[in-house]
């Protein structure tokens, strides 16, 4: 019988498989930052033990750092000695760091496939559960605690039990104003948000295969919230063309090998998942969430689902979000108020986000009663947005194009929404505070972000184009 | 690590589903650089208002439940990869924490640092819920060597399962790095072979 394309990688990538034991994984790639790092670091320097393999991990600052005025030393305290810790500690274990200030720095899911260290057929840890994006190119990429970043450190390797596989297949063309992010939204909202725990995702079908890159890393991205240890699309034509050249992709000879041997990262015709999910294109409207966990999302025209429509157990729970949103049963979010828009984080940070809400604005002014913040997910993409005319092109229309980093996607620096405020999102989480003590997040995409930017309600952005 | 074997203690249920590391401890509590010390800001905006004054509707503000067993409704540990949210838990005193669903990184992040979580059936933590919720004072042990969970009142028990090298190591007090680097000559090889 056939193999799925994880089931390829995995194996290929395993040290020691012993019955009763976790499998000793290979991890070819350990992506670092400034928030779960120190421990690891600490950890090793009780042991008296190196980093092992130094050449194979790369730093970032991005969590915690301010998106204003990046030249200055940053204001407060615990955030600079938390951003300094990282610069000594990744000199003392000789690690690669793109810090603040670097022209590669940004957030981690962001610059490792631009900077090409993302290839097909790798595997990759971070730790932070978002690194599930770098599966749009066909790697085994997922995210570990902080004492598993300390075992990469030590060991280059991995404890883990081979995971289940699960195939989310998706055929068909997208309307107008339908993105990535509305079919990963969709998605959640269908598996809701633990519908795929234990399993490593393939997404495919022809809806799929018609992103782009970026586009691909939008939805593997997401893969985590509901539940999925990792998500991954196998490499393609598209996949190719966008690594051929970058900074880290393999050059010359060493790239016809590469190129060679990705090609056969598919699952084979016969391989069994676990699970197959299928679903329809067309079916799929602009998403957007209006309770505390990603899979409580909805078509933009449908209406927030009943509590006496959720299984009984759950009711309480489900009542809870609902008022902590500040919403009724039954109602349309439809022309309600919003107060922020965010448009970052790593799910849509990326140039071609920047593009598709630039061209939507152009010419576009931001409603009075909303402040809009623009947090570019890396230095390359501030500096091609700015190549490009696009920082004009928000200026114009009312909007800040601040400087990279994770911002208010999670609220850790001072970028947070102040309580009780609604702020449409282009990140990946909705959870109760997660943008700032009772903040009131809905996930959506870029445009539809966009469109409440100008408008300055929650709107049907097919009306708008 | 810290060795389990056996406890029996009081528990302190909290039945929400879907309880999310932001939850358990919000990223703005983050920027500490040691793992001790996260107790203090555990479930911190459930447990305090903006002033920080404890809100009193808050479970773990109420003195009536108390113990080193948090008992939690389905997918707890949602959401980030945030280790804190463990050492928050454990640095409280927690030393079990019970669910009907755990989301995975938490689940091994837990076990990581000697916190047990245990999956039991739906119909097995409504009951806990309901016997504790009736009698505070009464106790859940748990036999990570018989893998045995029990309301200690009702005699009601579940047996959990739990990976048996993971098992031993919360037993023995291992942890992975130690395991692992006995096969660092494995490592090499495979490395060379590539
Ligand atoms: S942007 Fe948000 S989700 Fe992405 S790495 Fe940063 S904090 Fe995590």
């Amino acid at each position: 019988m056939g193999k799925t394309l994880v089931e390829k990688i995995w194996d290929a990538h395993v040290v020691k498989r012993e019955e009763g034991f976790p499998d000793i994984l290979y991890i070819d790639t350990h992506l670092i930052h400034e928030v779960t790092s120190p421990q690891a670091f600490d950890g090793l320097r009780k042991r008296g033990l190196p980093v092992l393999r130094p050449s194979q991990t790369v730093a970032t600052a991005d969590h915690n750092v301010p998106t204003l005025n990046q030249h200055l030393p940053i204001k407060e305290e615990l955030s600079r000695y938390q951003v300094d810790m990282l610069t000594r500690n990744t000199a003392e274990f000789g690690v690669e760091l793109y810090g603040l200030g670097h022209p590669y720095q940004g957030i981690v899911h962001v610059i490792g496939p631009e900077l090409g260290i993302t290839q097909p057929g790798k595997t990759m840890v971070c730790g932070d559960s978002h690194t599930s994006t770098h599966g749009a190119f066909g790697a085994i990429a997922f995210g570990i605690g902080t004492s598993q970043v300390e075992q990469v450190f030590a060991t280059q390797c991995l404890l883990q039990q081979k995971p289940k596989t699960m195939k989310i297949e998706v055929n068909g063309a997208l309307a107008a104003g339908v993105g990535a992010k509305d079919i990963i939204l969709y998605i959640i909202s269908k598996i809701s948000a633990a519908g795929g725990t234990g399993y490593f995702v393939e997404y495919a079908g022809s809806a799929i295969r018609a992103l782009s890159m970026e586009g691909r890393m939008t939805i593997c991205n997401m893969s985590i919230e509901m539940g999925a240890r990792g998500g991954l699309i196998a490499p393609d034509q598209t996949t190719f063309d966008y690594m051929e050249g970058r900074e880290f992709a393999p050059k010359g000879e060493d790239w016809d090998k590469a190129l060679a041997y990705w090609k056969t990262l598919y699952s084979d015709e016969d391989a069994a998942f676990d699970a197959v999910l299928e679903y329809d294109a067309a079916d799929i409207q602009p998403m957007i969430t209006y309770g505390t966990n990603p899979g409580m999302g909805i078509g933009i025209t449908e209406h927030i689902p009943t509590t006496t429509s959720q299984p009984e157990s759950e009711r309480p729970s489900y009542q809870k979000a609902i008022d902590y949103m500040g919403f009724e049963d039954g109602e349309s979010v439809l022309g309600k108020n919003v107060d922020y828009v965010f448009i970052g984080s790593c799910t849509n940070s990326r140039i071609e986000d920047l593009r598709e809400v630039a061209a939507f604005v152009q010419g576009r002014q931001k409603a009075e009663n909303v402040e809009v913040w623009i947090v570019p997910g890396s230095k390359q993409v501030e500096a091609q947005a700015k190549e490009e005319g696009i920082d004009k092109i928000f200026e114009q229309a009312g909007f800040a194009l601040r400087e990279p980093g994770c911002s208010a996607c999670l609220g850790m620096n001072e970028d947070k929404i102040p309580a009780g405020k609604y702020c449409v999102s282009t990140s990946n989480r909705n959870f109760e505070g997660r943008q700032g003590p009772n903040a009131r997040t809905m996930l959506a995409s870029p445009l539809t972000a966009a469109a409440a930017a100008v408008t300055g309600k929650i709107v049907d952005i097919r009306q708008l184009i | 690590m810290k060795k389990f074997e056996k406890l029996t203690s009081q528990v302190v249920p909290l039945p929400i589903e879907n309880i999310d590391t932001d939850q358990i401890i919000p990223a703005r509590f983050l920027k500490a650089t040691t793992r001790e010390g996260f107790g203090d800001n555990l479930f911190r905006d459930w447990r305090f208002d903006s002033d920080n004054h404890p809100k009193a509707d808050f479970v773990m503000n109420n003195s009536t439940f108390s113990g080193k067993i948090l008992v939690a409704g389905k997918n707890f540990g949602c959401g980030s990869s945030r280790e804190h949210a463990a050492w928050a838990i454990q640095d409280y005193g927690f030393d079990v924490v019970i669910s009907s669903f755990f989301a995975d990184i938490f689940k091994g992040n837990a076990l990581n640092n000697g916190v047990l979580p245990i999956q039991v059936p739906e119909e097995f933590l409504q009951r806990i819920f309901t016997v504790v919720f009736a009698n505070p004072t009464s106790t859940v042990s748990v036999n990570l060597e018989t893998q045995m969970v029990s309301i200690d009142e009702t005699g009601e028990n579940y047996s959990f399962e739990i990976n048996a090298y993971k098992k031993s190591c919360l037993i023995n007090g291992y942890d992975d790095i130690d395991f692992i680097l006995s096969h660092k000559n494995q490592i090499e090889e495979f490395e060379k072979n590539r």
